[in-house]
């Protein structure tokens, strides 16, 4: 840790530790080398967010590095989360590219499992799996803190990054998932983001049990949010991403909003979420998805009260 | 043991093409008992082979045999008369067999006609499932003696991840999500503690490392 009691010194770290409520956002990278489109879509979050997750080749299907991707924004001055997933990296490159992650400029990294090549558009891919996620977030504590390699060789000059870990609420076994959150606050994690919550009862009770437990004081939990933007999209969702919980009740809402209408009342639940994930106690902040819909982030932003971010 | 499927009939005929005749070997050990390669298999696939060259106007001789076992040298004895009185051996064991009789024969051809798919057994009459990878450094007893590694689709050693729904694996409802499976019969028997443990990485030297892997006993070593 530094004079400055910051592990990291990233801005989302400054936040959650001055006692803001964090509001970060997501970047999917483009299918190919197409930097202007990466720019497109985080130009979008400039001030809106107080750092932008890069996903990692996010469902398997390969798109520009998110290393390289976040250094770029890192670079034009936007704080990335820097996504890494177990599925395409052993221990060594995994390590490297931590390395390389802080020698960039970045400050903050999630550490995920991945999604199973077989969602992808490479299913014919061998998988890793060298160390898990569980792994990975002791793995970057230890370089940092230690300053050692797991084999005990000293790192030249350690990478400070804020760790990052994701949560599931909603996977299965239900009763097991504190747990595993416990897990990976135990090994390391400073912040969570959560998977999308649409079942705000269950994410109620989930958030009741992190807070009995003592979780939301060591680690900020960010809350998960994705717009939904139309009730096919809800369906799609309640269908076929496991692990997702898509309330019956607001596919109805949905529909019921009519066409045309869908996307807005998707939007308006968000806030409405948002708006009690500010009051409910152990929440630290939001994750906003908007997958592909990143130009909307800013008037969610507005509407749900969040700007403007604060300066730390 | 070790769980093979039949290679697609298509497959094998392209492989014996240009021959005129060749010999089939069984093998008496998993290959057997997982009815893929012994002496019924041979009998039928022999017989298939004949009928398919002689529709093709190219009739194919075909002999066979079925050893005790393909993955120990005094085994492969008895070929030693007439192996090179064929075009080809095809061999009806696991990846070893073919192997094994290569290094006997060198001057022959071998092929398999079976795909080695895994370690595992019969879980209902005909169906059989993967149950270890050959890490190399069994770790189960940890598990309530089920295997992450074999059976997780991401050999996770801190599971369930996020996409673990009813029971199922996020890669298909077709698969058991193991990692439910363990955390329930941990929960169920009051374990739970074993699951707030924290497991180092995986040395995966004794899996897969340089070359291929060794088991020497020394008493049995002459
Ligand atoms: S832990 Fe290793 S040796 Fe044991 S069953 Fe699993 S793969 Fe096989
Ligand atoms: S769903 Fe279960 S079996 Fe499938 S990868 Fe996740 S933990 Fe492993």
């Amino acid at each position: 840790m530094s004079a400055n009691g910051l592990k990291a010194g990233s801005n989302l770290e400054k936040v959650l530790r001055a006692g803001h409520f964090a509001f970060t956002g997501e970047c999917g990278p483009p299918k190919g080398a197409n930097v202007e489109h990466l720019k497109e879509k985080y130009e979008h979050l400039r001030g809106v967010v107080d750092a932008v997750n890069v996903t990692d080749n996010q469902t398997a299907v390969v798109r520009l590095s998110s290393l390289a991707s976040s250094a770029l924004m890192a670079a034009d001055g936007i704080e990335p989360n820097f996504q890494m997933v177990c599925r395409d990296r052993n221990r060594l490159a995994m390590m490297s590219d931590i390395l390389g992650a802080y020698a960039l400029g970045i400050r903050n990294m999630l550490c995920l499992s991945g999604d199973h090549q077989h969602f992808g558009n490479h299913p014919q891919a061998k998988n890793v799996y060298d160390i898990d996620s569980m792994q990975l977030i002791a793995l970057v504590k230890q370089i940092r803190d230690e300053g050692k390699f797991p084999n005990g060789d000293e790192v030249d000059v350690p990478p400070r990054l804020f760790i990052g870990a994701a949560s599931n609420p909603f996977g299965d076994p239900t009763e097991f998932r504190i747990y595993r959150l416990a897990n990976k606050i135990d090994a390391g994690a400073d912040f969570i983001q959560t998977q999308c919550i649409y079942n705000m009862e269950r994410f109620r009770a989930f958030m009741h049990q992190a807070v009995d437990m003592g979780l939301a004081e060591k680690c900020a939990i960010l809350a998960g949010v994705t717009p939904m933007k139309s009730a096919r999209m809800a369906k799609y969702m309640a269908k076929f991403v496991p692990g997702m919980d898509v309330p019956e009740a607001l596919i109805q809402r949905l529909e019921g909003a009519g066409k045309g209408q869908q996307g807005e009342e998707g939007i308006r639940f968000a806030i409405e979420q948002i708006q009690e994930f500010k009051q409910m106690p152990g929440v630290a902040g939001v994750h906003l998805m908007a997958i592909e819909w990143e130009h909307r982030v800013p008037e969610i932003a507005q509407r749900a009260g969040m700007l403007p971010r604060p300066e730390v | 043991m070790i769980i093979a499927d039949r290679k697609p009939l298509e497959e094998i005929l392209e492989m014996v093409h240009d021959c005129g005749s060749i010999l089939l070997v069984g093998c008496k050990g998993c290959v057997t008992v997982c009815n893929v390669g012994g002496l019924k298999e041979v009998e039928i696939l022999a017989a298939t082979l004949r009928i398919a060259r002689k529709k093709e106007g190219r009739p194919l001789e075909v002999a066979q045999r079925v050893l005790e076992r393909q993955c120990d040298p005094e085994y492969l004895e008895p070929l030693r008369n007439d192996y090179d009185q064929f075009d080809a051996v095809v061999s009806m064991a696991c990846g070893v067999g073919p192997q094994f009789l290569s290094e006997a024969y060198p001057s022959q051809r071998f092929y398999p006609a079976v795909n080695t798919r895994f370690m595992g057994g019969a879980v209902q009459h005909g169906v059989w499932e993967e149950r270890c990878a050959g890490c190399g450094a069994c770790k189960i007893h940890l598990f309530d003696g089920l295997c992450p590694i074999a059976r997780c689709s991401k050999s996770l050693l801190h599971g369930p991840c996020g996409g673990s729904a009813g029971g199922k694996c996020e890669v298909s409802a077709e698969i058991e999500c193991i990692w439910d499976k363990i955390v329930r019969k941990k929960m169920e028997n009051g374990r739970l503690a074993d699951l707030r443990v924290f497991r180092p990485a995986k040395d995966w030297r004794t899996s897969r490392d340089g070359g291929p892997r060794r088991s020497i006993r020394e008493e049995l070593v002459k």
